[in-house]
């Protein structure tokens, strides 16, 4: 009856059929929803079946409190809640609710000894019989249960500007609550979480997604992000934040430019990537600015009595509330008044403190009146220091522990701990340079090494500055500024961001 | 001038001469070890003092108040190292430089005591004053104290490192910022050449 090439075609098509079938029952799991309830959140495991996102019946089940009754001889189950049921039958798109019947848009499944579903089953068949609302935001991938105010967030970055401009829209409208931190900006809603589908951001703003809390949306700003503002309109049942960040003012961000590096500065010029600084705010926590001198110690004090302790003691408090308020970092003092400070207090308050940095600040004196310019120092061991780390650190020691074995102890002298740090206060005494060059007059010698007392204890990463003479007529006037000491502050500021981005990479391993 | 004047004139200077020599060879000869027992030998030479002399190197600040420059004077030839070095260090710290050098070191500073270890380490004990009259800045003190450890150590070959003593005492720093725990050696960094001679 069948031609020869009919019959081998029917064949081929029974058996691709066959292989269509086999593959059709093949599940693979997919990232799970999310249930949102006033219980809180758990996850709704998921998987993929020819293309499309199915949930099994018995995790229903465990996660809504259903009963499960499966009739082997009708191919069918019953999902009972309460006392009324859903009859889902295998391999048809469709169950009955109640009586009623509520079509999918793909077929109940029994695979694998379990019951698989389209997850529209849970809005479209489960609410119906539930005591609770069941809501199914795809998009989101969340599934709303019950009482729970999830108001949908909706970002966009109007203009990269800068400034740049968002909107951020919340509906339904809540409460809402701005407040800026340093780098960031915090959207509070009166919510019990928000459905928000994490935006990257454009121009200074890096990225808008879900705070720490689930009803906050956090604004990560870039690095040259200066000032944030915004403002709050509710119309519609929509309540609209609209989001302007101003460049900074200061230019901590800018990468280095190698043609601007002094000649001879054979720096190795951290780059920086904004983001690498929000990125590793973790690892950096505590800075410690020492402003030099105080009390009966005076320090350098100019022809018309101005006083090196009363200069560091200023652009200390304002290089404070600079990187306090922008870095969030906590910044030690090592005096906040006129007192006077032994050297080794000083470390010690860095060293107990765990500083990632230190930064020493001074005016400085020379016996000619024309010397003029800011000036880094970093320490410089003495050959015998040096050999006396060398030893140290080549030999050690070790001491039996409890339980076996070894442990490795340092022999570096509490007053040489710099010397682990040595290249790194390197890496600093260049980036500070670099950074006040491009703000502040610097002297013709901007980077010194030298057997400096306190940055010799000091047990991190640490530099002094002396940010200019009070011995040159011009630099007395300037020096006492509100200016130059504003200006010096931001210049300290901005090396102090390159630092850290340069510091917390090359500890990443 | 008389025939006997003339004699009487070379004697003398012979005389002088051979004792000069002699001073030499017992400065460079083998020497004992320096110690502190060499001190004090102040007057043992008296004859000598006015007119044996050796050139010492002593450190002055650049026109511009930024490094150290040497420069060469006549110092008083002294019978033991550490009285040379005690000269030495009183010629660093009295010697006015020419305009447009500068002194680094604190007006009215004195020495009060200055001694060699077997070790080589040598201690300069200065007076209150080297703190209570400098001006203070790191570099000022840098200057300061590289030119007593320079004039030290470039000038008495048993002095490998200098300890800077203040009235007697070991001292953190002269004005705040130079580590003075530890005996320093010496640094040409901060030194450059002058034009003068």
């Amino acid at each position: 009856m069948w031609t020869v090439p009919v019959r081998t075609s029917v064949v081929v098509i029974l058996i691709l059929a066959l292989v269509a079938t086999t593959r059709g029952q093949d599940v693979t799991p997919a990232t799970p929803l999310t249930l949102v309830s006033r219980d809180g959140r758990r996850p709704v495991p998921t998987a993929l079946q020819n293309g499309r996102e199915v949930v099994a019946l018995d995790d229903v089940a465990s996660l809504f409190q259903v009963a499960l009754k499966e009739d082997t001889l009708a191919g069918g189950v019953t999902i009972s809640y309460r006392g009324r049921t859903i009859v889902a039958s295998a391999n048809r798109p469709m169950v009955s609710v109640e009586g009623r019947v509520v079509s999918l848009p793909s077929p109940v499944v029994r695979a694998g000894g379990r019951w698989l579903v389209p997850i529209e089953f849970l809005s479209g068949a489960l609410a119906s019989i539930y005591d609770q609302r069941i809501e199914l935001r795809r998009a989101s991938r969340l599934v709303v249960v019950g009482d729970v105010r999830l108001p949908r967030v909706t970002a966009n970055i109007t203009s990269a500007g800068p400034p740049t401009r968002a909107t951020i829209e919340i509906a339904p409208a809540t409460a809402v609550a701005v407040s800026t931190d340093p780098g960031r900006m915090l959207v509070r809603t009166d919510a019990d979480g928000l459905d928000l589908t994490p935006a990257t951001g454009g121009g200074l703003i890096d990225r808008i997604r879900i705070g720490d809390q689930p009803n906050v949306v956090l604004i990560t700003l870039t690095d040259p992000a200066g000032q944030a503002r915004a403002t709050v309109t509710t119309a519609n049942n929509i309540a609209s934040v609209l989001i302007e960040v101003a460049p900074a003012t200061t230019s901590e961000s800018r990468t280095p430019n190698p043609d601007t590096r002094v000649p001879g500065s054979e720096s190795p010029a951290p780059t920086l990537d904004p983001r690498e600084v929000i990125a590793a705010t973790r690892t950096w926590q505590t800075i410690v600015i020492d402003p030099g001198h105080g009390g009966d110690d005076v320090g350098v004090r100019s022809a018309k009595g101005v006083e090196e302790k009363q200069v560091t003691l200023d652009i200390a408090r304002r290089l404070r509330a600079m990187v306090e308020n922008r870095l969030g970092l906590r910044v030690i003092l090592t005096r906040d008044d006129d007192r006077a400070i032994a050297l080794d207090d000083r470390a010690a308050m860095a060293n107990n403190g765990k500083a990632n940095l230190l930064i020493s600040l001074h005016v400085n004196a020379a016996r000619v009146p024309d010397q003029a310019g800011a000036e880094v120092f970093h320490l410089a061991l003495d050959r015998e220091s040096a050999e006396v780390v060398r030893v140290a650190t080549a030999e050690g020691a070790t001491l039996p522990t409890l339980g076996g074995g070894v442990r490795r102890l340092d022999l570096i002298p509490w007053d040489l701990a710099q010397a682990r740090h040595l290249d790194e206060s390197s890496v600093l005494a260049s980036v500070l340079q670099e950074e006040l060059q491009r703000q502040v007059p610097m002297s013709g010698h901007p980077i010194r090494q030298a057997p400096m007392r306190l940055l010799a204890a000091a047990n991190m990463p640490a530099a002094l500055v002396e940010v200019g003479y009070l011995t040159n007529p011009q630099q007395e006037a300037r020096l006492n500024t509100d200016d130059f000491k504003t200006t010096v502050a931001q210049a300290l500021f901005s090396a102090i961001v390159r630092f850290r981005a340069w510091s917390e990479e090359s500890q990443t391993p | 001038m008389s025939l006997k004047a003339w004699w009487v004139a070379f004697i003398g200077g012979l005389a002088v001469l051979v004792l000069i020599a002699l001073s030499i060879a017992r400065m460079y000869g083998p020497s004992r070890p320096a110690s502190p027992s060499d001190e004090p030998v102040a007057s043992a030479s008296s004859t000598t003092k006015e007119t044996a002399h050796i050139t010492a190197t002593l450190f002055f600040g650049s026109p511009d108040g930024q490094s150290l420059v040497p420069m060469r004077r006549d110092v008083q030839l002294a019978e033991t190292v550490v009285e040379q070095g005690r000269q030495i260090v009183v010629a660093q710290l009295m010697e006015v430089p020419p305009a447009p050098y500068v002194s680094v070191i604190p007006s009215g500073t004195m020495l009060r005591a200055f001694y060699v270890t077997e070790r080589g380490d040598a201690f300069v004990d200065l007076s209150s004053d080297v703190v209570r009259a400098h001006p203070g800045g790191s570099l000022n003190e840098l200057l300061t104290v590289y030119a007593i450890v320079n004039a030290v150590t470039a000038n008495l070959p048993a002095a490998r490192r200098v300890q800077i003593l203040v009235d007697g005492k070991e001292a953190d720093t002269i004005a705040g910022h130079v580590d003075l725990r530890r005996p320093l050696t010496r640094d040409e960094s901060l030194v450059r050449d002058s034009d003068e001679k």
